[in-house]
């Protein structure tokens, strides 16, 4: 192979760029958690290393609930659209196309193609009056509104690896006079729980991440994390929001290395 | 086909669709039905307190556009309604040609890694993409806000004399967006850029063409659907940003997401603010078969 002057993989500028989108994106996240331990009373006059504010957050029973709610709201939410997800991919892949499997995709789908402002509008209007007539204000009007828009997320990686697999082994099965339920159990299962634990993972942090829909379909005194900590930006920024918004960060970065880890061990 | 088979296929077409059932339950009830309220809202008229009354009204919908004077009924169009829907599409359209600007090398530059190196940059790509949107705007507002690090660094370089005020404005919002919706344009463009047999680019070259000429005519059409993508995921939830707009922008510079809230908070005009939603939901969609259209029309022509 003779070597030449030409590379295209090598283009002027776009490594200066690309290192200057990283320090972009990078530098507000660490200044951040630099603010949430500062030791001082201000956020703007740096006064020594400290986990004071972490400490002064974990004593915060506002927070505290926030965090509780927030755990059960995405762990729920993210396991009723995976649940009901998984069940909706297995109807609409490794098909002749039947009748109403479009009608199918599409209805998945449409939490996608609305903005969420206008869905969480549109909830807010119905659940105000459904509360009223019910009397029931509690967690699950919105873990089944967060189930509703996380079932799209969960949907996608699960149908993708479905379409993706092989039937030999499940005909084989089938073949040996294995109920179908016992080759699902047996032989479907195992082979898709990687992608039923992605959508899973996805459908979490979708619901943990969302502010919009808990903002306005939440009772009063029901509070996720982000709603709480949009709560308290109405006051004053306080090193308290860092360390706060910090802690978030962590388990971003936490759920992000997880998932990596997950997949490095399979290839 | 025999009727034993019709038969079968009936059969089997039922248990997907029962299958399929409790999912699609749950979006009918909790996200299509809503979407229809909201349909039947918009022509309704306004309550005296919030809510609605149950009388036919077109009045919402003419309200999104257009304004009567109270006094001689004459109408004019709505100017306030007209600058947001107005910002909220030019911010929008910047934001994405920002992060485009942005996004394209480092997808490119993540791209052309050897493997081993690209697992560490996509890493770092991936850990914004996951973070809180909320927190993330809480990070990017540190940053311009009166007493925030970029101030602080100018007064220190003696660069200004007194914190500029960058919060509160459109600057403010488009920041705010650029730097959230970021990870959103950088995953689909290196997904389709990674892709591409960079063979092609040097068979290009073989045959005499410029650089500038491989990338417009080899490279460009193979990853074109990416970055077209990227856009889309970038422009669609910038036109409906709620939360980051709230923060920069303040109560002073406002988007359609915004707009739509006030309607059925202080403004309590319901039927308007149900029209402003299906607008927005309009132009989104619009956004999305554009780039439905798009999309096939090239896998045509391949």
């Amino acid at each position: 192979m003779d070597k030449r002057a030409f590379n295209i993989r090598h283009l002027p500028g776009a490594t200066a760029l690309a290192i200057t989108c990283f320090v972009i994106l990078y530098i507000p996240m660490v200044i951040l958690i630099v603010n949430s331990l500062n030791a001082g009373k201000s956020i703007s006059v740096w006064e020594g290393i400290s986990l004071r504010w972490y400490g002064t957050a974990l004593q915060n029973e506002g927070f505290l609930n926030a965090a509780t709610t927030s755990l059960i709201l995405a762990s729920t939410a993210a396991l009723v659209a995976t649940v009901t997800a998984t069940m909706a991919a297995l109807a609409t892949t490794r098909t002749k196309s039947f009748r109403g499997e479009g009608t199918i995709n599409l209805v998945l789908n449409q939490p996608l193609m609305v903005p969420e402002i206008v869905l969480a509008i549109a909830l807010l209007i119905i659940l105000a009056q459904v509360k009223q007539i019910t009397g029931y204000n509690g967690l699950g009007w919105l873990i089944i509104a967060h189930s509703a828009f996380c079932i799209p997320f969960a949907y996608m990686p699960i149908r993708a690896r479905l379409q993706g697999m092989d039937l030999t082994l499940e005909t084989a099965a089938a073949d040996l006079y294995a109920s179908r339920f016992y080759t699902f159990r047996k032989v479907t299962l195992p082979l898709l729980a990687p992608a039923v634990l992605a959508g899973f993972m996805l459908a979490f942090v979708v619901s943990l991440d969302d502010v919009v829909m808990s903002e306005f379909l939440k009772s009063p005194g029901q509070d996720t994390l982000p709603t709480y900590l949009l709560g308290q930006l109405k006051r004053n920024l306080t090193s308290e929001i860092y360390a706060i918004s910090s802690l978030l960060l962590l388990i971003s970065v936490l759920i992000v290395a997880g998932s990596w880890a997950l997949t490095r061990k399979k290839t | 086909m025999d009727i034993a088979e019709t038969r079968a296929l009936r059969a089997d077409a039922r248990r997907r669709w029962t299958l399929a059932m409790p999912a699609v339950t749950i979006i009918t009830l909790f996200s299509i039905l809503p979407l229809l309220v909201v349909v039947v809202y918009s022509f309704l008229t306004p309550g005296d307190y919030g809510n609605v009354k149950w009388i036919w009204s077109t009045e919402g919908w003419f309200q999104v556009l257009f304004q009567r004077d109270i006094f001689d009924d004459t109408v004019t169009l709505s100017d306030a309604h007209l600058t947001i829907l107005g910002r909220s599409v030019t911010l929008s359209l910047i934001t994405t040609l920002i992060t485009l600007f942005l996004g394209v090398p480092t997808a490119w530059f993540i791209a052309t890694r050897p493997a081993r190196q690209r697992a560490f940059w996509l890493f770092l790509i991936t850990i914004p993409f996951w973070t809180n949107l909320l927190v993330r705007t809480i990070a990017v507002q540190e940053m311009i806000r009166s007493e925030g690090l970029i101030n602080r660094l100018l007064l220190w370089l003696g660069a200004i004399d007194a914190p500029i005020q960058m919060m509160y404005t459109n600057f403010a919002i488009l920041v705010g967006m650029a730097y959230v919706f970021l990870p959103l344009m950088v995953l689909p463009v290196y997904a389709a850029i990674e892709r591409f047999d960079f063979r092609l680019a040097e068979a290009g070259y073989d045959l005499y063409a410029s650089r500038l000429y491989c990338l417009r005519k080899v490279v460009l059409p193979q990853v074109k659907a990416g970055i077209i993508a990227g856009s889309i995921l970038v422009f669609v939830p910038s036109l409906g940003a709620y939360v980051t707009p709230r923060i920069m922008g303040g109560g002073k510079s406002m988007m359609l997401g915004n707009l739509i809230e006030m309607q059925f908070g202080q403004g309590r005009n319901w039927p308007l603010g149900a029209a402003l939603s299906l607008a927005l939901t309009a132009l989104v969609l619009v956004a999305l078969v554009w780039y439905t259209r798009l999309t096939t029309g090239e896998r045509r022509h391949g």
